[in-house]
């Protein structure tokens, strides 16, 4: 648990002239699951577009295991592991099921591999092995969330970044993704994970960062995190209904 | 000719004039699927192909190879080949540096890339008709009461191999099943590792490489080559390719088929014949834009932000 996998250093991004990281520092530690927390806009999707280079970066640096990959292209970024979940899933609703998790393995040539792998993917997930042939677009939302998952598993990546895996789920769901979350995490793969659910977030990861208006405000341990009274007001705040 | 009759050569007529359509108007929908534009050079690349299938096939004809059909395959090959290079560096050079611009830029560079090509052609040619010769023989023969040439069944069952062979692309192979993607999610398919550029330029080359082969397909139809041959073929072709619902690839050879047919048939209605078959295809494209303008195999697409 000791070696760095993915740091940002000192990032920048901006959109135009409007800045949505003011110069971002973190770390994610080889095996970990790291969550970033924070209310909508504080940049947090932009970190996880920022690290895949969908919007590259206007200064500081993004390492992967020491490299450099601020400017890399999107495609060689998942090339060396590193697999983005976008929030909102963003599966292909006009291909099915099975072309979906196909696309996630687009970068491997070895089709016997890539069958084995979606076998791997129905272990995970039966319910999209029932439906393999379906379009992507008549899946439930949760189902559509376990196939953003599933795609993203394709490659095997090292690195997992999910964008709010539980929005707009119901509760019970919330409580399957997340399960699953810490399941692929055991079997070695780093998660980075993004979500506005921050209770159930800091429940399964090891580590936090809070985001606010471009800058990282708290860090700590999830364990600290989750006792503190003001994060949870301040950035957790949709736990009004009593317990 | 009992009506029967009229009908079936209308049939073969018309699927074999419809195949033509249907293989530009790939070229058309596929580069409209894949970065959402219309590519007005594309007449040009057909019209390209035939000239360089002409160029190979004299080639061909002086070393005398002997069999007549050979040349043409092999020109045929040798034009798809060349023009899908053309096709893509086409991409490389006036539409990549425009993905980014607004959107009317990169159709001001497709129409000027249109002229620069079609008036290559012409000084080239000084723009002559050419003769495209083949050394087939025109004998006919009859199916039934349906009176054929060898070269009209040839090529009709060559243009619905090709659309076959497509076809089978697109909905097995990776490359295929990427630029469908493409189509549906720029963005999230970078994130899956797909190289987007590369399959843009896969796309161009398919797409160029099957106007090609209709390029050349006309020339030994018509038996003439010239500067201008793509400009109606391709008005044509855009037609089939909206009405069978644009970016969808079936539906562009659907639409090549069925305008086709639609032609052929139109010809044969009293008063109105064959001098009006323009006017028919472009009414009928009228006629779509207005009462259904995804086409036939299109859903209504809702703009995303």
């Amino acid at each position: 648990m000791s070696e760095v996998i993915l740091e940002l250093r000192d990032v920048e991004t901006r959109y135009g002239q409007i800045y949505a990281l003011r110069g971002i520092n973190f770390q994610v530690k080889k095996g970990e699951i790291v969550t970033l927390l924070g209310a909508n806009g504080a940049g947090k999707s932009t970190t996880l577009k920022t690290i895949s280079s969908l919007v590259p970066a206007s200064a500081g640096q993004v390492l992967f295991m020491g490299r450099d990959i601020t400017y890399d292209q999107p495609h060689s970024i998942v090339e060396m592991g590193v697999i983005h979940v976008p929030e909102g899933r963003m599966i292909f609703k006009e291909l099915t099921v099975r072309e979906n998790l196909e696309l996630g393995s687009f970068t491997l040539k070895n089709n016997a591999e890539r069958k084995r792998r979606i076998d791997h993917v129905f272990e995970i997930f039966p319910v999209l092995k029932e439906r393999h042939k379906q379009m992507g677009g008549f899946l439930s939302g949760g189902e559509q969330q376990m196939l953003a998952i599933g795609r993203a598993l394709m490659t095997q990546p090292k690195v997992l970044m999910l964008d709010e895996p539980s929005l707009g789920l119901a509760p019970i769901l919330v409580q399957t993704i997340m399960k699953i979350i810490k399941q692929i995490n055991d079997e070695g793969t780093t998660v980075l994970l993004v979500e506005q659910n921050a209770k159930a977030a800091l429940k399964l990861a090891n580590r936090g960062y809070v985001l606010e208006t471009g800058e990282i405000v708290m860090d700590g341990n999830a364990a600290v995190l989750i006792k503190d009274e003001s994060i949870v007001k301040a950035y957790l705040g949709e736990e009004k209904h009593p317990d | 000719m009992t009506l029967w009759e009229i009908f079936l050569q209308q049939l073969f007529n018309g699927l074999l004039i419809g195949s033509f359509y249907g293989l530009v108007a790939i070229g058309y929908s596929m580069v409209y699927g894949i970065i959402k534009l219309l590519n007005f050079a594309h007449a040009d690349i057909y019209m390209g192909g035939a000239f360089v299938g002409l160029i190979a096939l004299s080639f061909f004809a002086d070393s005398a190879i002997g069999n007549a059909w050979l040349g043409i395959v092999l020109s045929l090959l040798i034009s798809m080949f060349l023009i899908g290079i053309l096709g893509v560096l086409i991409q490389r050079v006036a539409y990549r540096p425009m993905l980014k611009a607004p959107r009317l830029s990169i159709l001001i560079t497709a129409l000027a890339v249109s002229m620069l090509l079609y008036n290559t052609v012409m000084l080239l040619t000084h723009g002559q008709f050419r003769p495209f010769r083949t050394g087939l023989t025109h004998d006919s023969f009859f199916v039934g009461a349906l009176r054929l040439t060898e070269t009209r069944v040839v090529l009709l069952v060559a243009a619905i191999l090709l659309m076959f062979i497509l076809h089978q692309f697109v909905t097995r192979s990776m490359y295929g099943k990427a630029m469908r993607a493409i189509s549906l999610d720029r963005d999230t398919c970078q994130l899956m590792g797909i190289n987007v550029y590369k399959i843009v330029a896969i796309t161009f080359f398919v797409g160029s490489a099957l106007a090609a082969a209709a390029g050349v397909m006309a020339g030994v139809f018509y038996g003439t080559v010239h500067f201008y041959m793509g400009f109606f073929i391709g008005l044509k072709a855009f037609t089939a390719a909206v009405i069978g619902g644009i970016g969808i690839l079936p539906g562009a050879m659907l639409g090549g088929l069925l305008l086709g047919l639609l032609e052929s048939f139109a010809t044969q209605i009293p008063f109105i014949g064959s001098v009006w078959q323009n006017v028919f295809s472009f009414v009928f494209l009228i006629l779509f834009l207005i009462f259904k303008p995804t086409g036939i195999l299109g859903r209504a697409e809702s703009e995303r932000m």
